[in-house]
């Protein structure tokens, strides 16, 4: 036991001590931040400067109708188009909108001049804007009245809520756990392959070294592989656990660094968001309750279960696959021969990625039960159902048959691993280790 | 003496190759034991049945008259044949590392590393990547690690191969040191010349089958096939080619003659001498006994032909 311990904590501070993993512990999170604080950024950036937009409306219908926002302010012209862009344009720097005379029934054509890209928030007002002026201006002339139709609109609010088995109520919202669940399915494919990789690369670096007859005459071979499996294991937490903390600091960084703008980039990214899907013209209702709803989201989500199922399923699929990349690595004299025992190994977990969407469309297909119960594939698809929430006793099913699946995967590898790492120059293929895991040690 | 080692009828066999075949030997305590056989015979696969690292098919391996158990593996130091490092691995940390699997404490390890390190002169290199060290310094680092926690029992897979001249007698050295101290050693090797240096015991398997074993000297004299070299002066020839006598090999040098004699069974070395005294004058007389080389080459040779 002592052994053991000591091989983890070499494979365990090699590794923690290299750049390459120190590197990534930074970087990682830098991304995940970068990918959040982004979007917000880039907005608030091109909102930064002020745009000026001349309005040319012949059909006079317009008049008053751009109303002046945060960064855009309208104001009309009445030369002609030629003039008037030369002068909007070149000599003050601003936009053109230009809406030339059509008839009503006619699809309305206007024309925005810029000297650079005018950004999506502009032209997505222009455009409701426009909309709602023709729409009113077509309902007018067939004598019905706008009011009218605005007392008809009637706004839908569709939740969806979710009742557990004890009856329990809970609003869901499936956007949010369409993203977690492909994020948490991707991760752990990411994680296991990544980890389960410098497992490969450990055990044939000790083959080639030749220093496996040496440790094993001190420790068992079976003893050597779960050190290094274990040790591993241990870095791949700390990564993750790393990256959840610095995850957390750079945003807390960030937001403080920022201050009360970056509330405010993301108040006007969500109010875009909004503007995009409904199209609404009406900007300054910002929903009072968005704080509210941000919160209610998080509730939604159940993050305790999420985080330890992901250490869960993190660690059963990696021992899983681990042991056989170990029993690969410890068959193989060479690098180049890995591929054609690696390819087999890593469908079932390639598959599982491929079905993200099926599974992401229809969670509770028996499609997405059986693979989120066989082991080999379970690890990615049951974090990806976990988000729009299991039964506990399929989470319980799938993780005791991934229990045993590893104790049957690291049994059939060590077997093969302990007679490979002997054995130097030979070709090797499935009849070989087929024979190899008959043998008596 | 007191046998250190023994297996008993010890078999193996490998998905339809048999890799031994009921071998027995006896490792006195404190000798130096010679395991000797072409590529292939299985020595290897007996030196890991000792090494509890390959499990046996029948037999018993006895360390000290008791069965060998996985706690033992601590009391032997063992240098395989496909020996490395972790190269990207400081050798100082590396040395202890390899030391506390072997169950030395951290502080016992550091100690007898410094031990060590002075005595080859090494010291300088604790700090070093084992990558930036040649192969023939890997080596010495290899074999400080195989002996540094006293092992009762050494066992040396092949040990001179990638050591330069000055570096096997160095090793030689330590060898015949650690034998001294108390040591049991058992070394496989194909370098005749230093089994007829350091073995006092030698076993020969061939395709898995023990087919020779036993003290140096007695093996020899087992192969010796009575002849005799003298060195003598003389101005005419010996007259000594007819029974029991027979010349096999003349040649003069420096004004001195050489002859081999063969003696047949009715006669002895006494008689020939007393013969050639009566003709010339006698530089020198010895007995010629079979090099191990010899020996190995015709006993391989017999057992292969006669499968």
């Amino acid at each position: 036991m002592n052994k053991i311990r000591l091989i983890i904590q070499r494979e365990y501070l090699t590794r923690v001590k290299k750049k390459s993993f120190i590197i990534m512990s930074i970087l990682g999170p830098v991304l995940i931040a970068a990918m959040i604080i982004l979007p917000a950024l880039l907005s608030e950036w091109s909102e930064g400067t002020k745009k000026r937009i001349a309005v040319l409306d012949e059909t006079g219908l317009f008049t008053g109708k751009f109303k002046n926002q945060d960064n855009l302010e309208f104001y009309s012209v009445y030369n002609d188009l030629n003039s008037e862009k030369e002068a909007a344009l070149y000599q003050r720097g601003d936009l053109l909108l230009y809406i030339p005379l059509t008839q009503l029934s006619l699809p309305t054509k206007a024309q925005l001049f810029s000297t650079k890209q005018p950004g999506l928030n502009v032209t997505v007002y222009i455009k409701s804007v426009m909309k709602n002026v023709i729409e009113n201006e077509k309902l007018k002339a067939k004598g019905i009245d706008p009011e009218v139709i605005k007392s008809a609109k009637a706004e839908i609010d569709l939740a969806t809520i979710r009742v557990d088995e004890s009856g329990k109520e809970k609003k869901s919202y499936t956007e949010v756990e369409v993203g977690l669940s492909i994020f948490a399915g991707i991760m752990i494919y990411f994680f296991i392959f990544m980890f389960g990789a410098q497992v490969l690369k450990g055990v044939m670096e000790e083959k080639q070294n030749r220093i496996v007859e040496v440790i094993i005459s001190s420790v068992k071979p079976f003893q050597l592989m779960m050190g290094k499996i274990v040790g591993i294991a241990l870095v791949g937490l700390t990564q993750f656990m790393l990256w959840i903390l610095l995850t957390g600091f750079f945003l807390i960084l960030f937001q403080t660094g920022a201050g009360s703008d970056f509330q405010e980039s993301i108040s006007t990214l969500t109010e875009q968001n909004q503007m995009m899907n409904q199209g609404a013209p009406d900007m300054t209702t910002i929903d009072s309750n968005k704080l509210a709803m941000i919160s209610e989201i998080i509730n939604s989500i159940d993050l305790k279960t999420m985080v330890f199922s992901f250490i869960f399923y993190f660690l059963g699929g990696y021992l899983l696959y681990a042991s056989l990349f170990a029993a690969i690595g410890g068959a193989v004299d060479h690098d180049a021969d890995t591929q054609q025992f690696m390819l087999p190994v890593s469908i079932p977990l390639i598959f599982s990625v491929m079905m993200s969407g099926a599974i992401v469309n229809q969670p509770d297909s028996s499609m997405a039960f059986w693979l989120s119960m066989i082991p080999f594939t379970s690890p990615v698809t049951m974090m990806m159902r976990i988000p729009f929430g299991v039964p506990y006793w399929e989470i319980g099913l799938s993780a005791t048959i991934l229990i045993l699946g590893f104790i049957g995967t690291t049994w059939l590898a060590g077997k093969i691993y302990r007679t490979g790492i002997l054995m130097y120059g030979q070709k090797v293929n499935y009849a070989v280790m087929w024979k190899w895991l008959k043998q008596k040690n | 003496m007191a046998i250190a080692l023994q297996t008993v009828d010890v078999s193996k066999t490998f998905t339809n190759v048999k890799a031994l075949d009921k071998v027995s030997i006896e490792v006195e305590e404190q000798s130096i034991f010679g395991l000797l056989g072409p590529n292939g015979a299985g020595k290897t696969t007996l030196i890991r049945i000792i090494n509890m690292i390959t499990a046996m098919d029948e037999g018993q391996v006895l360390l000290n008259g008791q069965p060998v158990k996985q706690d033992d593996i601590r009391h032997i130091g063992y240098l395989p044949e496909e020996r490395g490092l972790y190269k990207k691995m400081k050798v100082g940390e590396q040395a202890v590392y390899l030391a506390r699997l072997k169950g030395l404490s951290k502080q016992d390890a550091m100690k007898r590393l410094k031990f060590w390190f002075e005595k080859f002169g090494i010291t300088s290199w604790w700090n070093k990547k084992v990558e930036e060290l040649s192969k023939g310094m890997q080596q010495k680092v290899q074999f400080v690690v195989t002996v540094l926690h006293n092992p009762k029992l050494l066992i040396f897979d092949e040990p001179f191969s990638g050591f330069d001249p000055i570096n096997v007698n160095l090793l030689k050295e330590e060898i015949l040191n650690l034998r001294d101290k108390g040591s049991t050693i058992i070394f496989s090797t194909h370098n005749m010349a230093s089994v007829e240096e350091l073995c006092d015991h030698i076993a020969l398997i061939n395709n898995s089958k023990l087919i020779l074993s036993g003290e140096i000297h007695d093996i020899k004299q087992q192969f010796k096939s009575n002849i005799f070299e003298v060195v003598y002066r003389s101005p005419k020839e010996l007259l000594l080619n007819t029974p029991p006598f027979e010349v096999i090999d003349k040649q003069s040098k420096n004004g001195e003659q050489l002859a081999k004699i063969r003696i047949n069974e009715t006669s002895n070395a006494n008689e020939l001498l007393k013969n050639i005294l009566t003709q010339a004058e006698v530089v020198s007389f010895r007995e010629i006994l079979p090099s191990v080389n010899d020996i190995f080459i015709q006993e391989v040779e017999k057992s292969s032909n006669n499968r």
